[in-house]
């Protein structure tokens, strides 16, 4: 089937209404959360199990007389990352607008029995707060999603991101419109400088400077990129953006390449991210045979093609120049600035290089204005941010949140807090290239300025909550060996420096470590910060630095006593008889594989420390539970 | 040396892509998906197509990680070693893979050619860490014990097909 081309903004205008009465007409909406949280969670079974169930059943249209236009079967729908991942599979019914928690595929015909056909609550499905025990019917009535306002998110999540239609009846390129029909080129450029909206890929640089560079540079052929190479660990928003809504960050692309003059756009995704990948490719040939991408944009005489480029696994190619390197056929590396991307980037033609999250903040800002956006956020972070909130937190998941929040706002009310009622420890904000913030710091404002002067960024938007069972010294070992694997090697001080300071963390949480090795780990992470080529060599350093700050006891503690306070460090554990258990069986000393364990019939056996490599035979081969970790 | 039908195959997916420098990295991409691996044979040929040096095609393949020159299993496990997944104890769930399957971080490939275990930096399901890929479909919220059953269910997939 062809679909005609649409020529025009009322052209749009009148779709868009009719595909709003089409969904209107649905008596009853189901809608399947189908991110990947969801799906690895089973999501899709459920929605075939729907889909099943509701060609089976008649509805009467008296659920909902008021929108009903005669359809008499249930609609099942996908729909993208509803962000409260850990619950899912969540499935939310409309116009009830209820939300199901950890939906499975049994639940599915209680569902259409109760809820469906007879308009009642399955309650054992409802979310239940966690403090108060209240059952909650909807998603207002969920902490997790009562402290957040959703900008870029609003429609992840009640729309299916395999349908242009929802998207359009939902406002998808009404901003490309409006620029197209009512705006000048230049007007585009103003409005998104005046909203002062910053770079979401973590240099927080102001986007519209970036736009009005590009404009104005004399070479004509211009490209437009999209970094979605989202390499950060702890890190999924722009995933969830892509997979839930991917029109929005198009219809943002579409908008950057008029304002620029860009004739043709590459979109740059991890291979890691195959969902985002196919939803991607979907939607641009959705937009294309609906004259949306293409030639003559809209009958406006405006076009732009766009293409999608997928990674291969390399964290560097999150840097500017080894993106547009890799885009090119070549080794992701990151060469030396100037000439910046706005002058030489992609071909080395002009190019607009901004992340996913900042295009899709774009439809917002041009149909709502520059004064709208001010007015979310704080004076120089205006707008909202997504972080993807994880680690020790009792409601991981999808956030959105104005700047200027606190950290402890998002991690104690919308995250409900540590999980096991365990002890906060520090929320690791900024991944590779950022820091840990302490219990101290929980109530500064979270801004792009602000956290800077805490020694953090705010980065793409990782939040990984640490309780008091993380070790910290372990934490910095660990992004170490993460920026020194991902180091591309064309720099002395990140390929040679990152190297060096992995070695001196791993001796440290070995026990090994002299006091020295602190000033040493300091002198290195200055030289590397000065010297480095690229944005991520110089961050590598800033997770050891961060905790050496704030942590500085847990270092101690490593080097000077030998122990690891949160008992992580494998190798400063201590595998200890306890003397009153042990029946001198011998089994453990039978069992452990370097014959650590000696002792004589009726006296308590002993672990020869100098010995013992930590494998833990021995617990398991005990029959009296007599050896524990001290 | 390698059969015939390999180039066949090959000139299929060059005849997909212009011949030129930026197609170099979605060919090796569809080559890998074909082979589970890119056969090192294969460089010169695409590198001689869209008129780059067989070390250029050699030093682009041999920079990204998820290129492989070695064979990998039917069966890809990416186990995720994100700073989510590596908090919530993902690295027991990858020694219980390695020590059931006698793969180490040096061979990462059974003999069979049935699995292949391997690190990923991130997979973007970190609210439901720790987490694994099998070839596309990731599995959440892994133990050591659900990483033993998996593996029994992967073997019962594959002794049926």
């Amino acid at each position: 089937m062809t679909v005609a081309k649409i020529t025009g903004h009322d052209e749009l205008n009148v779709l868009r209404q009719n595909y709003e009465d089409e969904i209107k007409s649905e008596p009853v909406r189901i809608l399947v959360c189908a991110g990947t949280g969801c799906q690895a969670s089973g999501s899709l079974k459920i929605w075939e199990k729907m889909s099943e169930l509701a060609k089976n059943t008649e509805v009467q249209i008296e659920f909902a007389p008021e929108i009903a236009h005669g359809k008499n079967h249930p609609a099942v729908h996908k729909s993208g990352c509803l962000g409260f991942c850990e619950q899912g599979p969540l499935v939310r019914i409309e116009p009830l607008g209820v939300l199901y928690t950890k939906v499975q595929p049994e639940d599915c015909e209680e569902i259409f029995e109760t809820t469906v056909k007879n308009k009642e609550i399955v309650h054992r499905l409802l979310y239940k707060n966690k403090i108060t025990g209240e059952e909650c019917f909807n998603q207002d009535e969920i902490p997790f999603y009562k402290g957040q306002t959703r900008v870029v998110l609003k429609t992840c999540g009640t729309i299916d991101p395999e349908s242009i239609e929802e998207a359009i009846s939902a406002g998808a390129y009404q901003a490309l419109a409006k620029a197209l029909f009512t705006m000048s080129q230049e007007d585009v450029i103003k409005t998104v400088l005046d909203s002062k909206l910053r770079g979401r890929g973590g240099g927080g640089f102001v986007a519209g400077k970036k736009w009005q560079q590009v404009a104005a540079q004399p070479e004509k052929t211009r490209y437009v990129v999209c970094n979605g190479d989202e390499g950060d660990p702890g890190a999924f928003m722009d995933c969830s953006i892509m997979e839930g809504d991917p029109h929005r960050m198009i219809e943002g692309m579409i908008i950057a390449a008029y304002a620029v003059g860009a004739q043709e756009g590459y979109i740059y995704v991890r291979a890691e991210y195959p969902l985002a990948v196919k939803r991607l490719t979907l939607a641009i040939k959705q937009a294309t045979e609906r004259g949306l991408l293409g030639e003559n944009i809209l009958g406006s005489g405006f076009n732009f093609k766009l293409n999608i480029n997928r990674g291969a696994g390399a964290f560097v190619c999150g840097e500017g120049s080894a993106l547009t390197a890799s885009i090119e056929g070549k080794r992701g590396m990151p060469r030396v600035k100037p000439p910046r991307t706005v002058e030489q980037g992609l071909f080395e033609k002009p190019t607009v290089l901004n992340n996913v999250e900042t295009y899709a903040n774009v439809p917002q800002i041009i149909l709502s204005g520059a004064d709208w956006y001010r007015s979310i956020g704080t004076p120089d972070s205006p707008g909202t941010k997504t972080f993807a909130l994880t680690g020790a937190v009792r409601n991981t998941g999808l956030v959105e949140v104005p700047f200027g929040i606190t950290p402890r706002e998002i991690i104690f009310n919308i995250g409900g807090g540590i999980r096991d009622d365990k002890k906060f420890k520090a929320v690791q904000i900024g991944g590779p290239s950022g820091g840990c913030l302490t219990e101290a710091q929980l109530d500064e404002p979270l801004d792009f300025d602000s956290v800077k002067k805490l020694g953090v960024i705010v980065g793409s938007g990782g939040l990984v909550v640490m309780d008091e069972n993380t070790c910290m010294v372990e934490v910095a070992r660990f992004f170490m060996d993460f920026t020194h694997r991902e180091s591309c090697g064309k720099c002395v001080p990140c390929r040679e420096g990152t190297l060096r300071m992995l070695e001196i963390l791993e001796r440290i949480v070995a026990g090994q470590g002299e006091m020295e090795d602190i000033d040493k780990l300091r002198t290195l992470a200055d030289l590397i910060i000065h010297t480095a080529l690229c944005g991520l060599g110089k961050s590598a350093p800033l997770p050891v630095v961060s905790t050496l700050n704030s942590f500085l006891d847990e270092y101690e503690a490593h080097i000077k006593d030998k122990k690891c306070p949160a008992h992580v460090c494998q190798k400063l554990k201590q595998y200890v008889i306890d003397p009153e258990k042990c029946k001198s069986c011998s089994k453990c000393a039978r069992g452990c594989p370097v014959q650590a364990i000696h002792g004589q019939p009726k006296m308590p056996y002993e672990i020869d420390q100098t010995k013992c490599i930590k494998c833990g035979a021995c617990i398991s081969a005990c029959p009296f539970k007599a050896i524990y970790v001290a | 040396m390698l059969d015939s039908s390999f180039y066949t195959k090959t000139d299929e997916i060059l005849s997909k892509y212009p011949a030129q420098e930026r197609s170099l990295i979605p060919i090796i991409h569809e080559i890998q998906e074909t082979y589970n691996y890119v056969p090192i044979e294969l460089l010169p040929y695409i590198a001689k197509h869209i008129g780059i040096t067989e070390t250029k095609a050699y030093s682009v393949a041999s920079f990204y990680e998820r290129f492989s020159f070695e064979p990998k299993g039917k069966f890809i496990i990416r186990v995720c070693d994100g700073t989510a997944c590596h908090v919530r104890q993902s690295l027991p769930v990858l020694e219980r893979l390695r020590s059931e399957l006698g793969l180490s971080d040096k061979k990462h490939t059974t003999d069979d050619m049935l699995f292949t275990v391997e690190t990923v930096s991130c997979l973007g399901a970190c609210s439901l860490a720790p987490a694994l890929m099998v070839n596309e479909h990731v599995h959440p919220a892994m133990t050591p014990d659900k990483a033993t059953e998996l593996l029994k269910e992967l073997r019962e997939e594959a002794s049926k097909s």
